[in-house]
């Protein structure tokens, strides 16, 4: 059985002008796999990822036939049960660290925390673990960064620090929305294959959203192509490059490359058929 | 003659124990009509170098000729600016949201004391693509991209012959910077003008420009021309590092 299967799930947004449909009836599953959401922004992809774990704020509203985690429908929760879903059964890195972590909380303090908060331990054990866990995402001076505040550390770092904090209360399910668009090309990699290895040793899987079809093709098992709120394309990530839909080729076709200089980049030019076309099951 | 030269270039940051070196010694020229990039991680200085050029970084030593005239300090006279304009990196940050695209073009050239600005604002709007209808909009009734071409318009605005870019797509989707990069392209090629541009994605960089400088903590490492960029011929290290880095495996051509 799938880890996660989402069934027909809409996000909707009431404003003065009418009901703003970010996500329109997608469906897919995740198994113990890396699967990447690309898409340009407005498309839904974050929307997606915050609706799974329930953080869409009134008025907003998510729909949805099923959202089951390991066959337990997370709409059915109350709040405070899918409280103890949050963290400890699925988690989330955000894009910037910088706004992820706690400003006046000291690093150790915040992962202590998060690492508290889902075990019945003493603080001397949950220091033990976050300092583990901080070796885990090749900190190397992990008492000193334990005692430093967000401020303090780099952009890589904090999101290694993010990454650390996500994974210490080991969850089955990790979605990462841009984790590393803050990042520089080489940190990148850094970050990338420090998650990739957590995720690979513990058995997770991995919701990757990225707006980089260059790196979720490299980085993922299996891709979703997002349009207006509906997947228009579902493909293995190895075979991105020979994506088929309109929308996927013009994406890819729009990247400048080193290796085929051109005098003019290729301009979308967008099918108002495909943001009607139904969406794309993007079932395993 | 070289339109941007640039040599033993220092910029830094604060005073006594707090300064911060964040340009070391840079040299490198710009010929006219050429189209120059700077490319290195955060806080490599390239930015700085941007804006010691427009004085927005008043604290630097060492040679800035722009068209032959050395500049000095951190003032700027109105000559320099109908010379020199730049295009930052957030469309969303560097527009006044309470002003419409009407009044930031109608400003701009009324300050560079250019008459018939009713006339320069619809032909501005029809050189980035944008037309007649957007002239009254505010940002927020504009997509990133769109606000992005009113940032060019308004860099256009004293018909410059040098544009500096700051990263002037990092901020938009693929499919918008494939537009505005064309529209770059595009203006560069109408107006004959000379770009440096800075950016940190080496595809971008290698697209656009004729040459480009690699800068790592605040020095330049490297100069090369575009064809041994894409050659993969560098010379140093930190520069192959960058484009292992930024070639995708698995992009084969289809």
């Amino acid at each position: 059985m799938s880890l996660l299967d989402v069934e027909n799930l809409w996000v909707k947004f009431p404003t003065r002008q009418g009901v703003v449909e970010a996500v329109r009836g997608i469906s897919f599953s995740l198994g113990r796999e890396r699967l990447g959401i690309v898409g340009e922004s407005g498309s839904g992809k974050s929307m997606t990822g915050r609706a799974i774990l329930r953080l869409i704020r009134p008025p907003g509203m998510i729909e949805a036939d099923r959202i089951a985690l390991e066959g337990q429908n997370l709409l059915d929760l109350s709040e405070k049960d899918m409280r103890a879903v949050r963290g400890e059964r699925i988690s989330m890195v955000m894009q910037d660290p910088k706004f992820s972590l706690n400003p006046v909380m000291r690093v150790g303090d915040q992962i202590m925390e998060a690492y508290l908060l889902h075990n019945k331990v003493g603080k001397a054990e949950a220091r033990k673990r976050s300092l583990e866990m901080l070796d885990a995402v090749s900190i190397r001076d992990p008492e000193r960064v334990m005692r430093a505040y967000p401020h303090e550390v780099s952009g890589g770092m904090g999101q290694r620090i993010m990454i650390a904090m996500m994974l210490i209360p080991n969850p089955q399910i990790l979605i990462a929305d841009e984790p590393t668009s803050a990042l520089d090309v080489s940190v990148q990699r850094q970050v990338l294959n420090i998650m990739d290895d957590l995720v690979k040793q513990r058995g997770m899987g991995l919701i990757f959203i990225s707006h980089d079809l260059n790196l979720v093709s490299e980085f993922c098992d299996r891709v979703l192509i997002m349009y207006a709120g509906r997947i228009v394309e579902v493909c293995d990530a190895d075979k991105l490059h020979q994506a088929t839909h309109p929308y996927t080729r013009g994406l890819l076709n729009s990247l400048p490359r080193l290796d085929q200089p051109r005098a003019k980049l290729e301009v979308l030019s967008r099918d108002p058929a495909w943001s009607e076309a139904p969406s794309v099951g993007g079932r395993a | 003659m070289s339109m941007i030269e640039i040599e033993g270039l220092n910029v830094w940051f604060g005073h006594g124990p707090d300064r911060v070196d964040a340009v070391r010694g840079a040299s490198f020229s710009v010929a006219r009509g050429e189209s120059f990039g700077l490319v290195g991680e955060s806080g490599s200085g390239k930015s700085t170098i941007l804006r010691a050029i427009t004085g927005l970084a008043p604290d630097w030593s060492g040679r800035v000729d722009i068209d032959g005239q050395a500049l000095a300090g951190g003032k700027r006279d109105r000559a320099f600016f109908r010379k020199v304009q730049m295009v930052f990196q957030d469309p969303y940050a560097s527009l006044h949201p309470r002003h419409s695209v009407d009044q930031v073009l109608s400003e701009t050239l009324h300050l560079h004391g250019i008459p018939d600005i009713d006339a320069r604002v619809r032909r501005l709007l029809d050189d980035v693509g944008l037309g007649g209808r957007f002239r009254f909009r505010y940002p927020h009734q504009l997509s990133g991209g769109q606000r992005q071409r009113v940032a060019i318009a308004r860099a256009l605005a004293g018909e410059p012959e040098i544009l500096l870019l700051d990263e002037p797509t990092s901020a938009l989707d693929v499919s918008v910077q494939a537009e505005i990069l064309n529209l770059l392209t595009d203006l560069r090629e109408e107006h004959k003008l000379t770009y440096l541009m800075v950016s940190h994605d080496l595809a971008v960089i290698g697209h656009m420009c004729d040459r480009l400088a690699v800068m790592k903590d605040g020095e330049i490492v490297e100069v090369m021309g575009v064809e041994a960029l894409r050659a993969m011929r560098a010379e140093h290290a930190y520069t192959r590092d960058l484009l292992a880095a930024s070639v995708a495996p698995g992009a084969q051509p289809v």
